[in-house]
């Protein structure tokens, strides 16, 4: 059967159609169908976008890890290269404040001219107090040099050789300084101990002694110049029956912490035992 | 035999430093280990060494320059620690642990007293009773604290320079 519909009724016929569409449409009686359908689009663009980037992921994740663990192990490298450098930094800040001290205290001491050095060991028998610096007679020292600290005397040189020194410290058992108190003009001998503690001896027992006393080189025997700090009284114990009065001292120098010291080159220390009378026969 | 004498040089030479800068820091009241009297002790108590008493001759020497003690307080102590390593390393070698403990003590109070006997006689009077109390006994302490882990290292050492012969 033919339809006999003439063109321009078909038309009309489609246009009143579209605009019937669009009117529903308009008016709301489509939402279920665009809904549904627009739930159906975004379902499966979701699904594809989820599958697309777990394939990426896939394919990409493994190099990602290499490169992570490698970038890793090179960060850590760079953490040691640092934590190093932080370390050896904070070596040379204390090394830097101990240095400037010991200038601090060559410039207020002008009269003295001074070598620096490290102390490098300690001597092997526990009977001694005796410390190695690293420099010997090729930078000058010679024996009988007086050695301090910016805190205070230290002691002497012992020994010399051509790169390094021997320092027998005022601790030491066979060790003898002429001092005197600052506050009385005391004359007395400090003398060290096996055991590393100083002591004031031949106090006169008029002296008047008092614990705090600040002790300074009296340059007597001529082994150490005059008035380089010692230390402080501790204590004193003065008894009748006594010919002299003896005190503790408190060293101003802390020998277990010895890093660097100042030799004093241009003092010359006297050697006065020919003129010590000795027991005729 | 020529192996043992080159070792001594960097062994002792080491064994000085570490002295020097370390473990004499490490003070019981005011003793201190012997590093050198340890490797001594522990070198003279192995049985296929032959050169005992040159390394206790080379460290006495050694630690006598360093040293403000006399130099032949060093030889004659060490040597006499190597004299006695070597006597026990032959009658007492099946208990290798406690001929180094006997070793380290007397050879530490032998070598010790000699330095009290050197420094009182020749330099400066010394209380016997503080001496002993606060020096002799915590270094013999401190020795024989140190003396096994010194004994295992030294008996390796010597194994490699010098291995058992195979009977086949």
């Amino acid at each position: 059967m033919k339809t006999s519909f003439p063109r321009s009724l078909q038309t009309v016929i489609i246009v009143l159609v579209a605009v019937g569409l669009v009117a529903l449409a308009l008016g709301g009686y489509f939402n279920p169908v665009t809904s549904w359908f627009t739930r159906l689009t975004i379902d499966a663009q979701t699904w594809i976008s989820t599958r697309t980037l777990a394939v990426a992921d896939f394919l990409t994740v493994p190099r990602d890890v290499a490169s992570l663990r490698q970038r890793n192990a090179e960060l850590e490298v760079e953490v040691a290269q640092l934590q190093t450098q932080v370390i050896d930094l904070q070596q040379k800040v204390t090394e830097t404040n101990i240095l400037s001290a010991l200038v601090d205290f060559a410039r207020a001491n002008p009269e003295y001219s001074y070598k620096a050095a490290a102390v490098i060991g300690l001597d092997p028998s526990p009977f001694l107090r005796y410390v190695i610096i690293n420099i010997g007679s090729n930078q000058g020292i010679l024996p009988g040099m007086p050695v301090v600290t910016d805190k205070g005397l230290v002691g002497r040189v012992d020994a010399v050789i051509a790169e390094a020194a021997r320092v027998q410290l005022m601790t030491d058992a066979a060790s003898a300084v002429n001092v005197r108190l600052q506050s009385s003009d005391t004359e007395a001998m400090l003398v060290g101990s096996v055991t590393g503690d100083l002591s004031l001896d031949m106090i006169s027992q008029d002296a008047t002694v008092t614990v705090g006393d600040v002790v300074l080189t009296s340059g007597l025997g001529g082994s150490y110049p005059p008035n380089l700090l010692v230390g402080q009284v501790v204590s004193v114990r003065k008894l009748d029956y006594e010919l002299f009065q003896q005190a503790a001292i408190q060293p101003s120098v802390d020998f277990n912490r010895l890093g660097f010291v100042l030799v004093i080159t241009n003092f010359t220390p006297v050697d006065i035992t020919p003129l010590i009378a000795t027991p005729g026969p | 035999m020529r192996r043992g004498i080159l070792v001594a040089i960097p062994v002792l030479g080491l064994a000085a430093m570490l002295q020097t800068s370390i473990v004499g820091r490490i003070n019981l009241l005011n003793g201190a280990a012997d590093l050198v009297l340890l490797i001594l002790a522990a070198w003279g108590l192995q049985e296929r060494v032959r050169n005992a008493w040159i390394w206790g001759a080379a460290a006495g020497l050694l630690v006598g320059f360093v040293s403000g003690i006399p130099w032949y307080v060093y030889l004659v102590g060490y040597l006499v620690v190597v004299g006695m390593a070597r006597l026990l390393a032959r009658r007492v070698w099946q208990a290798p642990l406690l001929a180094m403990f006997t070793v380290t003590l007397i050879g530490t109070l032998v070598l010790l007293m000699l330095t009290y006997l050197d420094r009182s006689l020749f330099e400066v009077s010394l209380a016997f009773n503080l001496s002993f109390v606060q020096i002799i006994l915590p270094s013999i302490l401190l020795n024989l604290l140190l003396a096994i882990p010194v004994h295992a290292l030294i008996r390796d050492l010597a194994n490699r320079l010098f291995p058992a012969e195979v009977v086949s």
